[in-house]
């Protein structure tokens, strides 16, 4: 019989595929869609110099903003720090490495990655400090800037639903990044909400096919997070976005 | 009398044509979907891997799993859809989206953008922005016409790190409005705030302009 990818906890999903100054893909849009499990179990193994390649890197204390407390990470590939004070805070001071990627940049960099395809050209960031040091190149008068393609040792994502071979489901914009990041690791690791026994998905609604996904575990239960809770009254038009 | 933030969003609205697909920054530009004329379908886009921006949802109602690119919670329509965040930009990098309208900290008179960090003291991170320049076909920026001390925002050259190089198509502050026909056009004062002079916009405005 083949071996599982099934993994009965965080901890276990990670033992004998971490160390010290990896690279880590992590999907993830502020604290929606974060493999706050895994991120859990990564900090609680005490693995030092990480780069990570993460849209932002949570909020002070939670998703990947745990790991920047405790001063696990070397270096960051993002796009956005805002709303981390740690994140702004360790920059400003010095302390991290940061390396900032437009967001469509980086997904592509990501997708790019995950698809063989080692750089391409894009107007994203041309005549901006993202251009600098970077081959740029004119065709029909536009400039384009050469950007490399991310592979990480590993990956780590979040679905909602995923099988026991790795095929995974991901609900509203819980999505994100965690598609793509789960193409660019060397061993993808993903949690799920649910994790159920194949047939029980239908194969045209899988998001991200099980060759991509190396181990999964069940995460369950999820204390989901709200950053920014905004919400209308009921007497309120259907349009109404003021908060 | 300067025009407020719900104006400046109400006169950013009015840029929206029908059918168009949109990308709204955040702050002011969140707000313009409030102002969307009734019967106009515009379909609102969210870098994090959506089409089709609800408004916030009921009390009680909020999803975790489903807010916009300013991490708000938001609700989703009966024609909205869901993609990843590559797909996302592969929507806005490759052209398909009409319009966006983004905040600035500084825009230049050729139409550089600068609105993601401050030396040394503030950073935020370009997050969506150099994607939306690069690829949307408008570019319309909401910005207060000053400082908080009392700088010019809309000036001859950018000082801050740039966004993008030409790519701002109109600007709306809340002492007026400019615009440009082309990325090759000079800006042109269009409109003025009620009770404010041209004489005080060019005193407040080192860019050049028509008008």
């Amino acid at each position: 019989m083949s071996k599982s990818k099934v993994y009965p906890d965080a901890e276990s999903a990670l033992r004998g595929i971490v160390k010290d100054g990896m690279t880590l893909c992590c999907g993830g849009f502020g604290l929606c869609g974060v493999p706050e499990k895994l991120i859990g179990a990564l900090h609680d193994s005490g693995v030092r110099n990480l780069t990570v390649v993460s849209n932002n890197a949570g909020t002070d204390g939670a998703g990947l903003g745990l790991l920047l407390v405790s001063r696990q990470i070397r270096k960051m590939i993002s796009s956005y720090v805002g709303e981390n004070r740690e994140f702004e805070r360790q920059y400003l001071a010095g302390e991290l490495e940061l390396e900032f990627s437009p967001q469509g940049t980086m997904a592509e960099r990501v997708r790019a990655g995950g698809a063989g395809i080692y750089a391409f050209f894009t107007k994203t960031g041309a005549g901006t400090l993202v251009a600098e040091g970077k081959e740029t190149r004119v065709v029909d008068g536009e400039t384009y800037i050469l950007e490399t393609g991310i592979v990480t040792d590993v990956a780590l994502v979040k679905a909602w639903k995923g099988d026991t071979e790795g095929n995974l489901v991901y609900r509203k914009t819980a999505r994100n990044f965690n598609p793509n990041m789960a193409t660019a690791g060397r061993i993808t690791v993903a949690e799920v909400e649910e994790l159920v026994e194949p047939g029980t998905l239908h194969p045209d609604s899988i998001h991200t096919p099980g060759i991509y996904v190396q181990r999964i575990i069940n995460g369950s239960p999820y204390d989901k997070k709200i950053e920014k809770l905004t919400v209308r009254k009921r007497t309120e038009g259907s349009h109404a976005m003021v908060s | 009398m300067p025009w407020s933030r719900e104006d400046l969003a109400a006169r950013a609205a009015k840029e929206l044509q029908d059918g168009f697909y949109v990308n709204l920054g955040i702050g002011i530009p969140t707000l313009v979907a409030n102002y969307i004329a009734p019967g106009m379908k515009v379909v609102l886009q969210s870098e994090n891997g959506m089409l089709g921006i609800g408004p916030f949802p009921f009390d009680g109602e909020e999803d975790p799993d489903l807010i916009n690119a300013g991490k708000q919670t938001i609700t989703e329509l009966i024609s909205s859809s869901y993609f990843s965040s590559a797909d996302s930009f592969a929507m806005i990098r490759g052209g398909h989206i009409d319009m966006a309208v983004l905040g600035a900290m500084e825009v230049s008179e050729n139409g550089d953008l600068a609105n993601w960090m401050v030396p040394g003291k503030m950073v935020k991170g370009m997050g969506g922005a150099m994607d939306l320049v690069a690829g949307v076909k408008r570019v319309v920026v909401v910005m207060e016409h000053t400082s908080k001390d009392g700088e010019p925002k809309f000036k001859a050259k950018c000082e801050l790190p740039l966004t993008g190089t030409n790519v701002v198509d109109m600007v709306i502050t809340d002492l007026a409005v400019f615009s440009r026909a082309s990325r090759e056009a000079p800006f042109k004062l269009i409109e003025v705030a009620p009770g404010v002079t041209a004489e005080q916009i060019r005193s407040k405005t080192p860019a050049r302009y028509v008008g």
